[in-house]
């Protein structure tokens, strides 16, 4: 579970977060939507401690992220995972190299056991064949799923992902959406998803929280979204054409 | 502008902090400085060596036409083109040079691992992102420049050699005769130490333009000319200070 609490940040004298709590639920596929520029990157790396907020409150489980010191801030970082919007590989690393990072540093493998594990994360997230190659060869749909075996590569606790799909097409766009849901089941984490991607909503919306304007303006699940009576939420909802003519003929 | 500049001094040395604090295994440290060892010094060494051969050369014809007297023996040419490379040849320009290229080099890199959230993901690893970073490159110049600016001396010397045995402007003889020509080795530690200086002027200066870029490659272009500015203007003020303190 990470819940915020009255989370305010602006840059310079621009407020981006304005009054922000809420709670993320362990086990489920937590999103946070909401149009471009409306904060969610912000409010997501504000949540793993690379922005610092203005005031306010985080915690992880028990622990006060905010209050933490540098070692145990470090300590806890180690249980977070992250998939940045553009992959964020490391572009003088191969994806082996990429993945298995984590382990050099922070675990005590053999070179057999760390040569398992990221086999083992490739092939989660089926990239079994493309370990020698460099970020700059990869496609962006394989960008992102090494991302993700790097986020899981040393079993986090909680999983931020920004825009995990963003620039994929569809059907990729389901199998990331899929691939961040089972993971998320299957080892009981907390993820938080940012997205703008209705199919995402719609796919993954256990909990679903509305940014708008660096406020929380609604949140619920992806069964009341289409419901839901609020007029900014329903902007974003039914923005495309494809959706309006579905709610029309709903209707 | 002052302001701007306090500013910079304050965040370099808070940068130089995280630094040279916490690193994290140290097997993975050296395998990295041995990795930037390549990348930053060997492939210097071509540079280096083409430029100090022509200014070794150019040193001995225009002191060959300075000198060209009676009064002055032939071997003053050879000695005067060692003093020229030990003195500030080899160590101050071949540091501007590098500043150019090994500068460049590490601004662009880190601002580039900055601007696409690379340095982020490693901060949320929890790898100390500035020392992962920036420590191996900072060990690999400061142990590879000086041997670097050694070789710049050797190299001048015998492209010094070479013109005067190819145009016969002097006598080969009296060449390294002047050579040896009241030669101190501390000499050559002093140059070596001001290249050890320099290497780690250039790749922090660089780095810290580089790790604090933000925007968009625009902003990775001009990180990278501020770097080598200020580095280049760093040497210069460095080379002042270290002349006056270890030659007075
Ligand atoms: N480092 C920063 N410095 C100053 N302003 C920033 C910074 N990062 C974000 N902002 C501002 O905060 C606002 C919210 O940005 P944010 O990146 O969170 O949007 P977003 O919701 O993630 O949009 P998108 O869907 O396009 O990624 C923007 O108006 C942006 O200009
Ligand atoms: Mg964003």
């Amino acid at each position: 579970m990470i819940r915020v609490e009255h989370i305010y940040k602006s840059f310079d004298s621009r407020t981006v977060l304005e009054d922000v709590s809420v709670e993320f639920e362990t086990g489920k596929t937590n999103l946070i939507i909401g149009r471009s520029g409306s904060g969610k990157t912000v409010l997501l790396k504000a949540m793993v401690g690379l922005h610092g907020v203005d005031s306010g409150s985080i915690y992880f489980d028990d622990v006060c992220y905010t209050e933490l010191d540098f070692e145990h801030r470090k300590e806890l970082r180690k249980q977070i995972g992250m998939i940045f919007q553009g992959g964020a590989l490391l572009d003088s690393s191969t994806v082996r190299e990429n993945v298995r990072l984590p382990l050099d540093l922070f675990t005590k493998m053999t070179e057999g056991e760390k040569r398992d594990r990221v086999d083992f994360c490739l092939e989660r997230v089926r990239l079994q064949g493309a370990d020698r190659l460099y970020p700059s060869e990869l496609s962006g749909g394989m960008v992102k799923r090494v991302a993700i075996a790097r986020a899981i590569v040393l079993n986090p606790r909680y999983l931020f992902c920004d825009e995990p799909n963003s620039g994929l097409d569809p059907q990729t766009s389901v199998v990331i959406d899929e691939l961040i849901r089972d993971i998320t089941r299957e080892y009981n984490i907390t993820t938080i998803i940012n997205t703008h991607d209705m199919n995402s909503v719609m796919e993954l919306g256990e909990k679903i929280v509305y940014i708008h304007e660096g406020r929380k303006w609604w949140e619920g699940t992806m069964d009341d979204i289409l419901n839901a009576e609020n007029k900014e939420l329903n902007d974003f909802v039914f923005a495309s054409a494809m959706a309006q003519r579905a709610k029309s003929v709903k209707r | 502008m002052i302001k701007k500049f306090f500013e910079d001094i304050g965040r370099y040395f808070m940068l130089m902090g995280k630094v040279f604090s916490h690193p994290e295994r140290l097997c993975v440290y050296s395998r990295r400085t041995i990795f930037e060892m390549e990348a930053l010094g060997f492939n210097s060494i071509a540079l280096t060596a083409i430029i100090s051969a022509f200014i070794g050369a150019v040193v001995v014809l225009q002191m060959a036409i300075t000198l060209e007297s009676a009064f002055i023996p032939d071997f003053m040419i050879g000695y005067s083109a060692r003093e020229v490379m030990v003195l500030e040849f080899s160590s101050t320009v071949v540091a501007l040079i590098l500043a150019g290229k090994v500068g460049s080099n590490i601004a662009s890199e880190i601002g580039t691992m900055r601007i696409t959230e690379q340095i982020d993901a490693l901060e949320i690893m929890g790898v100390n992102s500035a020392s992962y970073l920036i420590l191996p490159k900072v060990v690999a110049t400061v142990l590879f420049f000086p041997l670097l600016t050694l070789f710049s001396i050797i190299v001048g010397v015998v492209g010094g050699f070479a013109i005067a045995y190819l145009t016969g402007i002097i006598l080969p003889g009296d060449y390294i005769e002047g050579l040896f020509y009241c030669f101190e080795p501390d000499s050559i530690v002093y140059a070596m130490v001001k290249g050890a200086v320099f290497a780690f002027l250039i790749t922090t200066i660089s780095a810290y333009w580089g790790y604090y870029a933000k925007g968009n490659s625009l902003e990775v272009g001009r990180a990278s000319t501020h770097a080598v500015v200020a580095s280049s203007v760093a040497i210069m003020v460095f080379d002042l200070v270290l002349t006056q303190i270890m030659r007075a």
